[in-house]
């Protein structure tokens, strides 16, 4: 970094609001030509929202964008493209029946619907950006069928097509190969030679230090700092990626550990988690740690049989266990509150009623006919026991508020009486007030002899709620805390994935 | 373009092959199927429903359905059998664009309701099946349009014409295959269209204009019934408010399907509808040859359907086991 360098974007006062969310607020930043800046955060500061907004897909709620000077307006997608602004996802978009070559090209025809489609020139047109990129596809066959790295090329090759002065790659090595993110890398260097500047998102610090100029840290969606890569140690960057403290509302819980209710050892499949093993109490509660896409949701899903481990073993009140689908998880005495709770926690066109009494057929069907008085004297009592807020058993589900949502998942779980509860971020989304009753509930449930896996992003709800944590990082779990000595550096230290060349 | 045609040309071998074995094995028992005669039967058989595949399979592509084709042809014919009853000195061609236009703007009624009010085509045009098919009773007071109404010179369309004594109505459907071949390859709107079925998410993304592809995918298909329609009066020789059209969707959706045109949008060649059509054709020409009723007919379509389907599955899950082996 010896020559000055040209301003080529500057970001100032950008803030997003989704619903009364706040995502992200003021962010002042300017990019210069012919660097590779980093961004880095937590799950949820705001790169990514960020990074959308730079390309159009989402639009600011307030502030103002110059790029090379002057005043611009992303309003949409085709807008960025046109200013040479290009947004590259993690899993890319693409048209999966058409050809490599349409997909490097769509978007930028010229000519009105009925005019003619240039095939020989598109054809020509993405071979020679593929070859600049020294990666050899056959532009006409369909994108479908291509290996994510490849599909990412093709996303690369689009940009320059397009001219983009701006590529922004989010997490772009996270499916990768380490061979493939070598290529990636000896591309994104060739891109800033040639006076182009990428915004590289990643969660993975060696990468960050191989490839990027300079680095900028996002915490809970405001700007925290900008630095050059060398001034900053590891240390210090996840010190300003985490930068929380604990909150008054969150309590440390104690409960009488006793036997062991489950035992796992050596649990592995195959591209999502390996060799998982770690034996959970009654009355203890296990925290899972991690980055998302650490892993720790999959291990939830096999443990419950949703899509079960190749390999390893589980055992539950010493007694082997096989769970080949949720309905035995359920007969073992598992039960687990899902992470993506309008996809598979709720029935959304049911009411609060039928959703508790989902999973208990029998209770309120003893001759196979439902009795409504039974129906509704379990559901009361369910609803009652933990206070969840609503105007009528039959209202909707989906009219109650995320957090009494939520409380109505885990009354319906708590009716089957299960012996070990997984919560998959339970709080997530949820507002502060009812985030702090669901503390107490978890505890309380832990205090009735119950075991709990909690997973969760958030550190200081890992740190006061669990007795040990487990740390998990690219489907490995990477350090194993008690809560004595667990503090949140050092999951965070655990978490971010260090040596990816290692493999 | 080796790899692409090779896939989907596998797929339209595949339909070859079951027309050659089928027309073979039928042959095996009746020798006179194999004849220059009865290929023009079976030619005979198919236009209404090649003009009608080419429309559905544009719709398919765009991950749509239309289920209303049969309705609109019918509307149209009968206005085109009353313009001819009112007017009988009118200018016999004119009722080419009428036809044409009325079915436009039924098809552009389809697809405003699909747009405006973002509703599944599916449940779209399975009420104006009902309504186009209500309001053809309406106009026509549910009386026929007889025989003696329509021009002669449209009857002659559906017997002859200068080019090797070939029926018009052939060369018409062959050409409407040729015009959609050439929307589907060769213009940006046809390529929209794929690229609106593949990802409907990303297709605004990359700067389609959603709405305007999807009316503009509706009107034509209302165009296509409707000249499907006029086609009808010259093939059969009148227009009857309750049969002209009726379960002419299942017979072209079934075509599409077996030509290899995928429910999930994206994926669908002309080449494959052509031969889907035939096949459909080919089956429709040996029943009676073969001594089936055609009271059976319907439910042999409907096997023939489900059976295209079936292996339109088999293929998909083919395509997705090579897609996770590819990513190892």
């Amino acid at each position: 970094m010896t020559k000055e360098k040209k301003i080529l974007l500057e970001a100032r006062g950008i803030s997003k609001q989704f619903g009364g969310v706040k995502v992200l607020s003021d962010i002042n930043l300017d990019l210069c030509t012919g660097e590779i800046h980093a961004l880095l955060g937590e799950n949820g500061a705001g790169k990514s929202t960020f990074a959308k907004i730079l390309a159009g897909v989402h639009r600011p709620t307030r502030g103002q964008m110059k790029l090379n000077g002057e005043s611009v307006d992303v309003s949409s997608p085709i807008v960025a493209q046109k200013l040479g602004i290009a947004l590259i996802h993690q899993e890319p978009i693409s048209f999966p029946d058409l050809s490599v070559a349409e997909n490097i090209v769509m978007g930028r025809q010229v000519g009105g619907l009925f005019s003619r489609v240039p095939w020989t020139e598109i054809i020509e047109e993405a071979r020679h950006y593929l070859d600049m990129l020294d990666v050899s596809i056959d532009v006409t066959r369909p994108m479908r069928g291509l290996s994510i790295a490849n599909q990412q090329m093709v996303e690369i090759a689009r940009s320059l097509a397009s001219d983009s002065k701006l590529i922004i790659m989010d997490e772009p090595t996270a499916p990768l190969t380490p061979r493939e993110v070598e290529t990636l890398f000896k591309i994104a260097r060739r891109l800033r030679e040639e006076g182009r500047t990428i915004i590289f998102i990643s969660h993975r610090l060696e990468e960050v230090r191989m490839l990027c100029d300079r680095v900028t840290i996002f915490r809970d969606g405001a700007h925290i700092s900008t630095d050059t890569i060398d001034v900053i140690s590891d240390d210090e960057i996840i010190k300003l990626m985490i930068g929380r403290t604990l909150k008054k509302y969150m309590r440390k819980h104690k409960a009488k550990v006793g036997e062991i209710a489950m035992e796992v050892s050596s649990l592995s499949l195959p591209g999502k988690f390996e060799n998982i093993s770690f034996s959970l109490r009654r009355g203890e509660i296990i925290g899972l740690g991690g980055l998302v896409g650490a892993g720790r949701t999959d291990v939830a899903r096999a443990l419950f049989g949703v899509s079960p481990a190749a390999t390893g073993q589980i055992t539950i009140g010493g007694v082997k266990a096989i769970i080949d689908k949720p309905a035995d998880a359920i007969e073992l005495g598992l039960a687990f509150v899902p992470e993506d709770r309008a996809g598979h926690g709720i029935f959304s066109t049911l009411s609060v009623e039928h959703n508790l009494t989902a999973t208990i057929p029998d209770k309120i069907a003893p001759k196979g006919i439902i009795s409504r008085k039974l129906e509704k004297s379990i559901s009361s009592k369910a609803v009652d026991d933990l206070s969840v807020r609503l105007a009528s058993l039959r209202q909707p589900i989906v009219e109650l508020s995320g957090g009494n949502q939520q409380k109505t998942i885990l009354a319906r779980w708590l009716l089957t009486e299960p012996e070990i509860l997984i919560l998959d971020e339970p709080t997530r989304g949820i507002d502060i007030g009812v985030k702090a009753e669901f503390y107490d509930m978890i505890g309380d449930l832990a205090a009735m002899g119950r075991a709990i896996l909690l997973i969760s992003s958030e550190l200081p709800e890992l740190l006061s709620l669990c007795d040990r944590i487990l740390v998990m990082s690219e489907g490995r779990v990477t350090a194993e805390l008690p809560r004595e000595s667990a503090t949140q550096e050092n999951i965070m230290q655990a978490a971010v994935p260090r040596s990816i060349l290692a493999a | 373009m080796t790899l692409v045609r090779s896939i989907l040309l596998r797929r339209e071998a595949g339909i070859l092959v079951m027309i050659v074995l089928f027309c073979a094995a039928v042959g095996f028992y009746k020798p006179q199927f194999l004849t220059l005669q009865s290929l023009k039967i079976i030619l005979l058989l198919t236009p209404l429903v090649m003009i009608g595949a080419m429309a559905q399979m544009l719709v398919l592509v765009a991950r749509h359905v239309d289920l209303s084709i049969g309705s609109m042809l019918g509307f149209s014919a009968m206005v085109v059998g009353l313009m001819y009853r009112e007017y009988p000195d009118i200018y016999w061609l004119l009722g080419f664009p009428v036809a044409i236009f009325t079915g436009a703007i039924l098809g552009l009624g389809n697809g405003l309701l699909v747009t405006i009010f973002s509703l599944p085509s599916i449940i779209v045009t399975l009420g104006t099946l009902s309504l186009y098919r209500g309001l053809t009773f309406i106009i026509s007071d549910a009386r026929q349009i007889n025989r003696s109404v329509i021009p002669t010179e449209l009857k002659v369309m559906s017997r002859t014409s200068p080019i090797f004594d070939i029926p018009w109505i052939i060369l018409i459907a062959f050409g409407i295959a040729l015009m959609t071949f050439i929307i589907a390859r060769h213009t940006q709107l046809g390529r929209q269209i794929y690229a609106l079925g593949s990802n409907p998410e990303a297709a605004p993304l990359r700067g389609i204009d959603v709405t305007k592809v999807t009316l503009i995918v509706f009107t034509l298909a209302g165009a296509l019934s409707g000249l499907a329609g006029i086609l009808y009066a010259s093939r059969w020789g009148f227009v009857n408010p309750s049969n002209t059209g009726a379960g002419f969707e299942f017979q072209v959706i079934a075509a599409v399907v077996i030509g290899g045109v995928s429910i999930n949008g994206g994926i669908g060649t002309v080449m494959g509808t052509v031969l889907g059509v035939l096949l459909l054709g080919c089956v429709a020409a040996a029943l009676p040859l073969l001594g089936i009723p055609g009271s059976t007919q319907n439910s042999i379509y409907g096997a023939v359907i489900l059976i295209a389907l079936l292996i339109d599955r088999s293929v998909r899950q083919g395509g997705i086991i090579k897609r996770s082996g590819a990513i190892e």
